[in-house]
Order: structure tokens, then sequence, then C-alpha cells
């Protein structure tokens, strides 16, 4: 049903960007054929572009695809009803921008409870250039850096020290929500927390940093950087564990294990009673009488 | 002459039964000197050849009685390195994620047995699948025996017994599902102290009772392994043995045939037929269980961590035994009153404690409400089909259903994960739906019943479809229908007439009305009632067709038939209805069907 949704979800939403970038693409055209080198995909001069610049692109790209809701100088959106359509994104930092776009959950296909990971819209410039414009506005977490989530460089001792550590504090902080192999669980109202098991370290820590949708910020006064590469390297540790005990059945605990001794197990069992009974000592054996 | 000594040797060997009286072979002597002391001959002519009937679904509590075993088996090797202990230590074995981490005894040792004891998790993992069959097949059992009718007289009993057995069970479940002082774990035991707690006046007294305290202490976890590896098996044991020696008392029912009776059993000799039957399953049961164990992961211990009263984590679930309970404290709604400074945690108290205990004396009662309703104190061996006995099959079906959506309660947040859903709506739906669904239930499988037999007296009365289709000269077009099977119509026609009472009739239970002397019996405060409830039972049932509804539609049959034979030009069975023996189920036309 998800896997539906997304489908019909990312159809719909690629109709609309490519409408959108035509119309932007016509703008930029109208107004100076300059811009148009910014918006070619063959661009690739990131580094020589200036701060300037990319807080330009991304306002661009902001007014056209998120200001809908979250207004047009990011200062979010209600209904005459005082229903919100889109928060404010004044101070929400890089990060925020980075998860929420590079993940696919922004742009939202439609109004909903949560929205849903799906196949990104922009590209890495266009995330890049979204998140500077929406960091410009107020000061706020920035994108993390490699270093600040992989355990590369670690010796064998301290990188299990760390997965030690992070296991302790996934254990108390994060499996509440996200299950204890990160499978993810049910949140209030259709809400749920998603699973982690292929999600991006930098995704993951940018969403301790931010606390997206349903989940609370973990500031680094709450679990300090050290902590959140040790809450990812416990993860990626966890990833990397075989299987012990076999078929992990879900990762869901009891009640995909009862699910399973009832159809595996009682279901074999009971096929080999019928067997077992189908088979029995007969003085004779005639062919179409037998009862 | 070589031929001749081969020729001695000959007449040695069939003479054998002759030398056994003056030299017994090894074997004969050992059974002898056995016999002279334990007298096992006299007891083992009579129970060796003791018949059963045969019918995969009496396989059912054989299943639970092997995955018992198998429990035994596991069960032994996991006590010689199972530390019962909640002193803390840090952990040191072989699994990196927890290495150095501070961790109760019992946690750490199970953890050895996991990684660092050869071939101890196979035996973890099957000795938690044997559980999960054991109570999964138990309730089957019971399944089995409540649709059939033989909880009826003189089994009620052994009913008792096998509820006390689905109780000790889960128990012994419970108990040993808490023991490795998992996060899982103890949050059941959390979960369990919250309980006994939601008792009004002696919970918190209960509680630090059994907890040497206050929550968690630490005399939790060698109580509870003292009751999982002593008291409950004990306890279980006994009452196995009672089951089954009743069962050989009573002698096993069977299903109604020919030669079939109340009086009799028809079936093979407990040896060789049901040794081999029984002890093959014994590796059946344990093969799977064993595949289960090897293949399928359950109960990954280390990766919940130790028990912190500080952490939880989603799909925190009890086993699925007990996940009715949970379920329906799940969707309970949080009612609470308060009496002085006292509070009585409805919201807790009714769904957990309350509410099983409820449920299970119903479970219990069952062969008795139904005994008393109908009034039926014949003694029964022979099974009824479920249709035949439309309201008790409908009564099971609804508590099952309400078993299922409690079920569905204890799971509704892996409900809302994997269909996309709200756990509110889950929960809304399933507190109403608790109180509606059992009921449509009844219904449906009430009539259900009535409708198959129908069915049954429509098939005894015109036979079945054959799918041969018949036009007549004039252009209609019918269908051709053959009489079932004798053996089949016989055992669909072994069954009771007219148990139906009116409210005003006498009842059926052969107690008169009246006494010699004309004094009218005196009538219970409950007799009203009792004969409502024996109308409601019966009505709508449907009795089977009389000797002269059949011989009726029989004679009809052959007159339709003629008529058809006569058109059909070829194919004039009609010798097939004036005695359809034997020539039934040669005709072609029968084919696959039985």
């Amino acid at each position: 049903m998800r896997l539906l949704n997304r489908s019909a979800a990312s159809i719909s939403r690629h109709r609309r960007r490519r409408g959108a970038g035509l119309v932007l693409l016509l703008m930029g055209l109208l107004l100076s054929g300059g811009l148009y080198a910014a918006f070619s995909p063959s661009s690739t001069a990131d580094d020589a572009r200036t701060q300037a610049e990319m807080v330009e692109n991304g306002r661009r790209l902001f007014l056209t695809g998120c200001a809908s809701c979250h207004g047009q100088n990011a200062e979010g959106l209600t209904t005459i009803n005082g229903q919100m359509i889109g928060p404010s994104l004044v101070g929400v930092g890089a990060a925020a921008v980075d998860f929420q776009v590079g993940t696919g959950r922004m742009p939202m296909a439609f109004p909903g409870v949560q929205a849903p990971e799906k196949p990104e819209v922009y590209n890495e410039e266009e995330v890049a250039d979204l998140a500077a414009y929406v960091a410009s506005l107020a000061p706020g977490p920035a994108i993390p850096s490699e270093e600040d989530y992989s355990t590369e460089g670690m010796s064998e001792e301290e990188k299990e020290a760390a997965i030690v550590r992070g296991g302790q504090i996934f254990l108390t902080n994060c499996t509440a929500c996200h299950n204890f192999t990160g499978a993810g669980g049910a949140m209030p109202h259709g809400g749920y927390a998603p699973s982690l098991l292929e999600t991006d370290p930098k995704h993951i820590y940018e969403a301790m940093l931010t606390g997206p949708q349903s989940m609370d910020v973990f500031s680094n006064g709450n679990i300090p950087p050290e902590a959140k590469k040790d809450v990812i390297a416990y993860i990626e540790s966890m990833r990397e564990q075989p299987g012990y005990g076999g078929f992990g059945l879900g990762g869901l605990g009891p009640v995909s294990e009862g699910a399973f001794a009832w159809i595996a197990g009682i279901g074999t069992m009971v096929g080999f009673a019928v067997w077992i009974a189908a088979h029995t000592t007969r003085s004779q054996k005639k062919k179409g009488h037998a009862a | 002459m070589s031929s001749h000594i081969t020729d001695t040797s000959k007449v040695a060997t069939s003479n054998s039964s002759a030398a056994v009286a003056k030299k017994p072979s090894k074997v004969g002597a050992a059974a002898g000197w056995a016999d002279e002391r334990l007298g096992l001959a006299a007891m083992g002519k009579k129970n060796l050849r003791k018949v059963f009937p045969d019918h995969w679904s009496f396989m059912l509590g054989e299943i639970a009685l092997w995955s018992f075993v198998v429990l035994l088996l596991t069960g032994v090797f996991l006590t010689l390195w199972f530390r019962p202990s909640m002193s803390e230590i840090a952990y040191n074995g072989s699994y990196d994620q927890l290495r150095g981490i501070m961790m109760s005894e019992a946690m750490a040792s199970t953890l050895d047995i996991s990684f660092d004891v050869r071939g101890g998790l196979l035996m973890r993992q099957m000795h938690h699948w044997a559980a999960m069959l054991f109570i999964a097949s138990m309730m089957i059992h019971l399944l089995r025996v409540f649709f059939t009718g033989a909880h009826r007289k003189p089994r009620e009993l052994n009913w008792v017994i096998g509820c006390l057995l689905l109780l000790l069970g889960t128990l012994e479940g419970f108990t040993g599902y808490s023991l490795p002082d998992d996060l899982l774990s103890g949050t059941g035991v959390r979960a369990a102290d919250g309980f006994i707690k939601a008792i009004p006046v002696v919970g918190t007294y209960v509680s630090f009772f059994l907890f040497g305290g206050e929550f968690p202490g630490e005399a939790i976890i060698p109580r509870l392994y003292t009751i999982h590896v002593l008291l409950i098996p004990g306890l279980l044991l006994a009452l196995i043995a009672a089951h089954m020696l009743l069962l050989v008392y009573h002698k096993h029912t069977q299903w109604a045939g020919p030669g079939r009776t109340e009086d009799n059993v028809v079936g093979y000799p407990m040896l060789p037929v049901y040794a081999a039957k029984a002890g093959g399953f014994f590796f059946i049961v344990f093969g799977v269980t064993a595949i289960m164990g090897a293949t399928m992961s359950i109960n990954a211990v280390w990766k919940f961590g130790p028990y912190d009263p500080t952490k939880v984590t989603a799909g925190s679930q009890p086993d699925w035994y007990m996940g009715w309970p949970d379920g329906a404290l799940r969707i309970m709604p949080g009612i609470e009153s308060h009496i002085g400074p006292y509070t009585i945690a409805w919201n807790i108290f009714l769904p957990i404690i309350v509410l099983p205990g409820l449920l299970f004396t119903v479970l219990l009662l069952l062969p008795f409400l139904e005994a008393w309703i109908t009034g039926d104190k014949r003694e029964h061996h022979l099974l009824q089909r479920p249709r035949n006995a439309p309201t008790r099959t409908a009564t099971m079906v609804a508590l099952m259903t309400l078993y299922g959506l409690f079920w569905a309660a204890g799971g509704n947040d892996i409900i809302a994960i994997l269909f996309n859903s709200s756990i509110n709506d889950i929960t809304y739906f399933l507190r109403a739906a608790v109180f509606i669904g059992p009921v449509i239930a009844f219904v449906i499988t009430r009539r259900i019943c009535i409708a198959l037999q129908r069915h049954d007296n429509e098939m005894l009365l015109h036979g079945y479809e054959t799918g041969v289709i018949m036009r007549s000269a004039d252009g209609a077009y019918s269908e051709k229908h053959l009489p079932v099977a004798p053996e089949k119509a016989y055992a669909w026609t072994v069954r009771d007439r007219g148990h139906v009472t009116s409210i005003e009739g006498p009842s059926t239970d052969g107690a008169t009305a009246e006494d010699a002397n004309g004094v009218p019996a005196p009538k219970g405060r409950l007799a009203g009632v009792r004969e409502k409830v024996r109308a409601l039972y019966y009505a709508d049932d449907v009795q089977k067709p009389t000797a002269e509804e059949l011989a009726e539609a029989h004679h009809h049959a052959e007159h339709e038939h003629a008529l058809q034979a006569a058109l059909d030009g070829h194919a004039a069975d009609g010798h097939q209805f004036d005695d359809h023996g034997g020539s039934v189920s040669e005709n072609p036309l029968r084919g696959g069907e039985h």
C-alpha cells in the first residue's frame, strides 16, 4: 500500500516538477540570459559559486516549490481558521532543509499526518541552494560534515567502545519509537517512526539535530556530537551484524514471532497430522474405494 | 552328507518355540526377569493392544504432548548454563555491542548461551518455539474437542484438566519469557507488577510479596526460575498424566460410521500401529521445532540489551498467548476512580485481571453450561459434526472472534505500521468490534450450520448433483441426481432426533413432570430460564429426515429417473435406487467424489 502510494506520488510530483521547471526556465530566459547557466544540469561549478549566488538560487527555488505552504518569506502559512498549512522555516537551519528535501520528504506530495520518504525531487546542488537560502534567514543547525558522523579513522578499540556507548544511547532514546532493531514503530493518529535500516548516516545525524515531524530534537546539549556519532556507529554495526538466530521475521518482535508460530509451525504440524492419518495400515486397498 | 547337517539346523530353528521354554533368548530372559518383578505382561497384554480410532484431528493434542517433551529436553539443556541471579556483572562475552555493559547474571548467562555455548542459541530458539507451539497446539486441540462435542459426559473433567493445562502452560510461558532479564522481558515483568498493583486493596501487598519489596528488587528472577523449572512443570506433568489416564479410561471418541457405536471403539491397536504413528509424530514435531529453531530468529535478546526501567522499545509485546489480555488493556478507555487518597485503576484492573479470569471461567464451565441447557445426562462416545450443534459451534466461533479481535488489539501498533493506518482509528474500531463482532460471528455461524444441516437433508433426500443435464422431450432441462454413498448417509444420520423442546413442552432429559403420586417435580427457580435458553439453543435446528421421508424421496427419484432414463436412451440405472448398496460406489459418475 505504502509502495503504491509512493509510486503514485512520485508520478504526480514529477509531472508537477517538470512544468514548474519549464516556467522557471522561461522566467529566467526572459529576465536574463545569463541566469540560464545556473539552471543547466551541466553546471558543475559548485565551489566557484558564491554564497550570495546560492542563496539567490535557493530563494528562487523556494518561491517556486516551497512558498505555497511555507510562505513567500518562509514565515509559515495558516488558514483563516488558524490551521497550519506549513510551519515557519526561520531558524530551522540548513540541516533541516538537507534532511527534509534530501530524503524526498519535502516537497510533500499532498497534505497528510506525516511526510513520507520518497525519491528526491531536487538534485544535490538545488538542495544545497535551498539550504543556503533557509540558513540565511536566521541562524540554525548547519549540515554536518562527514567527520561528524563517520567512524572512519577510529581504531578498532575506539570503534568498539563507540558502538557499545551508542547502543545504550540508542536503547534509551530511540527504541521507544523506532523499535529495538530500528525497524520503525507506530505513532498516534497515523504517524510513524520510520525504519532506520536504510537511512543515510548524514540524515540520521540531521534528524537528531533538527527533530523532523513527530521526532524530538536531540540537541547537542542533550546528546553531544560525539554521542550522536556513537549512535550512528551502533546503528551501522547492527546493519552489518549477521542474523545470528536465522531469518529475522521483520524484526518486529513477538507479534511476528507469534504469527510465524501459528502459520509456519502449527500449519506444518497439522499438515503432517493429516498426512499421518491419511497413511494407515489397510487390510486391502481397493482403488476408488478408500474412505 | 552336508544336506543332513543343514536339515538338523532347520529342525532346531523350527522348534525354537519349544526351545524357549527350556532355554529363553536373552531378550526373553530380560523380559521374563522384569515381568516377574513388575507384572508388566498382564498390563501390557491389555494395554498394548488398546484400540484408538484414526482421524487427523485426534492428533492435535499429540502436537502439544510432543512439544512438551521438546520443552523438557531443551529446557534441561538451558538450565545447565543459565544463572538465575539478578546480581549485576559486566558482560565480557563474545557479543561486541554489549561488551562491558553492566547487566544481571541472568541476562549475561542468556547471552553466553546464545553466543558462547555450542548449540546454545539453537536450544534457546527451539525452547521458545516449542513453547509457542505447545500452547498453540493445546488451543487447536481444545477447539477440536469442543467443535466435535468431545467435552460431553463423561469427559467434562478431562476438559477441566485441559483448561488448567492451558492456563498453566500460559503461566509457564510467561515465567520463561521473563527469565532472560532483557529489555523486552523486563518490560513484561514491569507490566505484570503494574497489573498486580491494579488489584484493589491487596495489589500493592501482593506485589511487594512477589518481588520481595519494590519492583524490581533482586528476588523476582530466582523466584520465577523456581516456578518455571520446578513448580509449573511438575504440575503440568501431573496434569498431563491425569489427562492421558482419563483418555485411556474413557477410551477415545470416534466419528460415527457403520459399525461404530457408543459402545465400541473402531480403529487400530496401540502396538504396532499407534506406537509407530505417535512415535513417528514425535520425531516430526521435534524436527519441525528444530528447523524453526535453526532458521527463524526468536527473541533476539542481544538486540534488546539488558533490562533497565528507564528504557522501553516499540514492539514491546508479550508472546502471542498473552497477547489477547494485552490487547484488551490497549483498547480499554482510561477509567479510574478515586476514593479518598486511593485510586482504583479500572483501566488496568478490568481488562487484565477481571476479563481473563472471567473468560477462563466461561471456558472451564462450557461443558457444564451446555449440559445444564440441554439436560443431556447420557454418555457420548460418538463425535458430533459441528453443524449438528449450531448453537455450540456458534458459541465457540463467537469466542474465537472475541479472542481474535483482542489479539489484533494486542498488535495494534504493528497493524498500524504494516497497513499504514492510524493506531487511534484501530483502537476506536476495536472498542466497538469486541462487542459487535462476536454477536455477528455467532449469528452467521449458527445460520451457516443450519444451512449445512438443510444441505445434508437435501443430499439425503434428493441425492447429490451429478452435473449431468437431462433434456426432456418437450425441451425442459433437469439435472440428474444420484444418492449419496450409504456409509456417508449413515454417518450423517447418526444423530439425535426430537431434542427440540418448546417453552411449554416437557424437558427431554427424562425428568418427569410428576412422580407416581401425581406430585409435580420441584422446579428450581431457574427452571423457567432454563426452558427458555434450551428453546433458543435448539431453535431452528433442522431434524434429519424420517425413514418415511427417505422412502418417499427415493420413490420419487426412482420415478423421475425412470422418466429420464426412457429419454436417455441408455444407462437406465433404475436398479441403483431399489437397493442403493454396492452399485453406487462403482458408478463411474461418482468419479473421485466421496
